[in-house]
């Protein structure tokens, strides 16, 4: 009795009320179409998709740290673009991705640089950036498209490294299981919550709220270019309109998890179970052929439902945390 | 007293910018050969002519803390609407036509406001979802047709190039006056109106404009009701400059608008800008976009990252210059209080 009242109470939290929404699309999906629980589409309801969910997980930290990263979609498609041009000018590809991660780099902590040392709003600093990386990316390819990487390069993103799972899938998991540790578990974690919560606070305890900023930005933009690689990869070609809009899917998802958009709340599991649901929702729709625009609305409305929602049902759990 | 003391910020941001908007065309026209001429001015007032008036929009809503991401949006479904009614009418009376297209944009603007002041979900989640919600709207209701141009009336598609005044090849267009004039009522109704006064005591002290008895719900409501009108109008513009109308219309202007905005000086965190910041704004992001297209040097494709440069230049700058002139002002009021004694 008593474990069974624990495991209501438990419910009752957002990630609890996210897996049931989760299981129920689940169900629904089974029931509507045989296709969905074959290897093939649960690999490809991944890989669809699997530049945006990594850095969803990114994303996570920036906003629980009260920020927000607009300029990740041109991150993405600069490092890809980047990658496409040193191949085309001979340079070694194993070179390239890392030149192109050190660009995601740099990218990452000028938006550090400019929020935590000058001062200026995440929102203003990272849409200036979400115009000029993209600007950079055009510059590089111009209006041409460009193709013809190495075989291992697109087998990267394309064929399955371990039996049918692919090295986007394997670099997702990796990277939770990372960023979990980090988060839930470090010091650092902590600080990103603290600061997220009341960055004056923050400060008077002595944290350099500044360096965790900066860390936060240079980790996405790190990854924002790694992601952009994995595009490449998956894709086979490259053009300057990589990754176009790709920041508001994600922010999206991070959401949807229940990440407070003022920051200080939310959790990686809850950003793990929100991913899951629009994969997991979208790919259901596209099996029954709605189309993209309308799959982006109505996961739309179930970010508007996930705020509103919680208020009816669970007035304690994060009613407070919204407003 | 100097003039430093009474000159205020916002004046001080406007003639920055007016500075900076003739610096660079003071620049372009040093590089470009025939650069300066009545043509440059026909071609960026007609492309300002419709960002002026989002950028209009943005910032009524910016200027209460909060933003409009579905504002791209609501310009692509009044567009599409708009289009489709005049089609089907081609007798419809003009201004009524331009009163569909706003209250079609207020309508939206009704659903964000509803959510986001009286549900209270924060504006960033709300117009996220509404921009994906509004679009798909455009989507099912266009049903897979577009809006062409040849099936548009010739008032309309001639109405953003028809000059109303000419002065030595400088033409006054209809849609870049109706812009502006549209733009000098918003900001004198900023200024004058008390109503309209309640967006700054909103944004800038959420808590002091409720004890002042200020109904921040409907001041926010209303903030999105005529942004969402604006953006309406906005619509219609769009309709006529470019007469060919698909699903993607508008697609990309949220982030434009907050760019023309945020370069106009109109503060991110609410409660400070004007409109004239904003359409200097849209102004100068839309010379430098025409300018580079035209510079030899430099190939077109950089336009985005000067753009971006740009903002976050601006931006920078003016922080940083803000937080000087107002330590200077504080050590000068210091002195004086010295002196007195």
């Amino acid at each position: 009795m008593n474990a069974l009242k624990a495991g209501l109470v438990k419910l009752q939290s957002w990630e609890g009320f996210l897996l049931v929404v989760l299981i129920f699309i689940i169900l629904m999906n089974a029931s509507l179409t045989e296709n969905f629980l074959s290897v093939g589409n649960q690999m490809n309801l991944f890989m669809l998709s699997i530049e945006k969910i990594i850095v969803a997980l990114v994303m996570t930290f920036v906003i629980i740290n009260a920020e927000i990263d607009l300029s990740v979609g041109s991150m993405m498609g600069l490092s890809a673009c980047a990658f496409g041009w040193m191949f085309q000018q001979g340079v070694n590809p194993v070179a390239a991705i890392a030149i192109c991660l050190l660009i995601g780099l740099v990218g990452g902590f000028i938006n550090g640089w400019f929020v935590a040392r000058v001062g200026l709003p995440s929102l203003v600093v990272t849409l200036a950036t979400l115009i000029g990386y993209r600007g950079l990316a055009r510059v590089l390819v111009e209006d041409r498209g460009i193709g013809d990487f190495p075989q291992w390069f697109n087998d990267l993103g394309q064929k399955g490294l371990i039996g049918p799972v692919p090295f986007g899938l394997i670099a997702f998991v990796i990277l939770f299981l990372v960023l979990y540790v980090v988060l839930q578990r470090s010091g650092f974690g902590r600080k990103t919550y603290v600061i997220g919560t009341n960055r004056d606070v923050a400060d008077f305890a002595g944290i350099d709220t500044g360096r965790v900023k900066i860390v936060i930005f240079v980790m996405s933009g790190l990854v924002s270019a790694f992601a952009g690689l994995l595009f490449a990869a998956r894709v086979g070609a490259v053009r300057g309109d990589v990754a176009n809009g790709f920041e508001l899917d994600i922010i999206t998802m991070v959401l949807l998890s229940g990440v407070s958009i003022f920051g200080g709340t939310g959790t990686l599991v809850g950003t793990l179970l929100a991913i899951l649901i629009v994969l997991n929702l979208r790919n259901g729709m596209a099996l029954l052929n709605i189309t993209g625009h309308i799959q982006t609305g109505v996961v739309g409305l179930l970010l508007i439902a996930s705020v509103l929602v919680p208020r009816i049902k669970l007035p304690k759990a994060r009613a407070k945390e919204v407003t | 007293m100097g003039w430093i003391d009474r000159i205020s910020p916002q004046t001080l941001r406007i003639l920055a910018l007016l500075a900076v908007l003739a610096l660079t065309v003071l620049f372009f026209a040093s590089q470009i050969e025939n650069y300066f001429n009545a043509r440059l001015f026909n071609r960026v007032s007609s492309s300002v002519a419709i960002m002026a008036l989002i950028a209009c929009a943005q910032t009524l809503v910016i200027l209460t803390r909060n933003i409009d991401l579905s504002i791209g949006s609501v310009v692509g479904f009044t567009a599409f609407a708009t289009g489709s009614l005049v089609t089907n009418n081609p007798d419809i009376n003009p201004l009524l036509l331009a009163a569909y297209a706003m209250v079609v944009g207020a309508g939206f603007g009704v659903v964000n406001g509803l959510l986001v002041a009286y549900a209270r979900v924060p504006s960033i989640i709300v117009t996220l979802a509404t921009m994906a919600i509004f679009r798909s709207l455009l989507v099912e209701y266009s049903d897979a047709k577009s809006i062409t141009s040849d099936a548009l009336p010739k008032w309309l598609v001639e109405f953003p190039n028809v000059p109303l005044f000419t002065i030595a090849g400088v033409e006054l267009r209809a849609a870049f006056v109706t812009s502006l004039i549209i733009v000098f009522a918003v900001h004198l109704a900023l200024s004058r109106l008390r109503p309209a006064r309640k967006l700054f005591a909103v944004g800038s002290n959420p808590e002091a404009a409720e004890m002042a008895g200020i109904n921040q719900k409907a001041v926010i409501f209303a903030a999105f009701v005529a942004a969402g009108a604006l953006a309406g109008l906005g619509g219609f513009m769009f309709l006529a400059r470019f007469g060919n109308i698909t699903v993607v219309a508008g697609l990309g202007f949220e982030l434009k608008s907050v760019a023309a905005a945020v370069v106009g000086g109109v503060a991110i965190n609410g409660g400070s800008g004007s409109v004239i910041g904003a359409l200097i704004g849209a102004i100068l992001v839309d010379l430098i976009d025409t300018s580079l297209v035209r510079w030899e040097l430099v190939s077109e494709f950089w336009r985005e990252a000067v753009l971006g440069l740009l903002i976050l230049t601006a931006v920078a700058v003016d922080a940083i210059l803000m937080r000087r002139l107002i330590a200077l002002r504080v050590r000068r009021e210091k002195a004086r209080k010295e002196a007195a004694k």
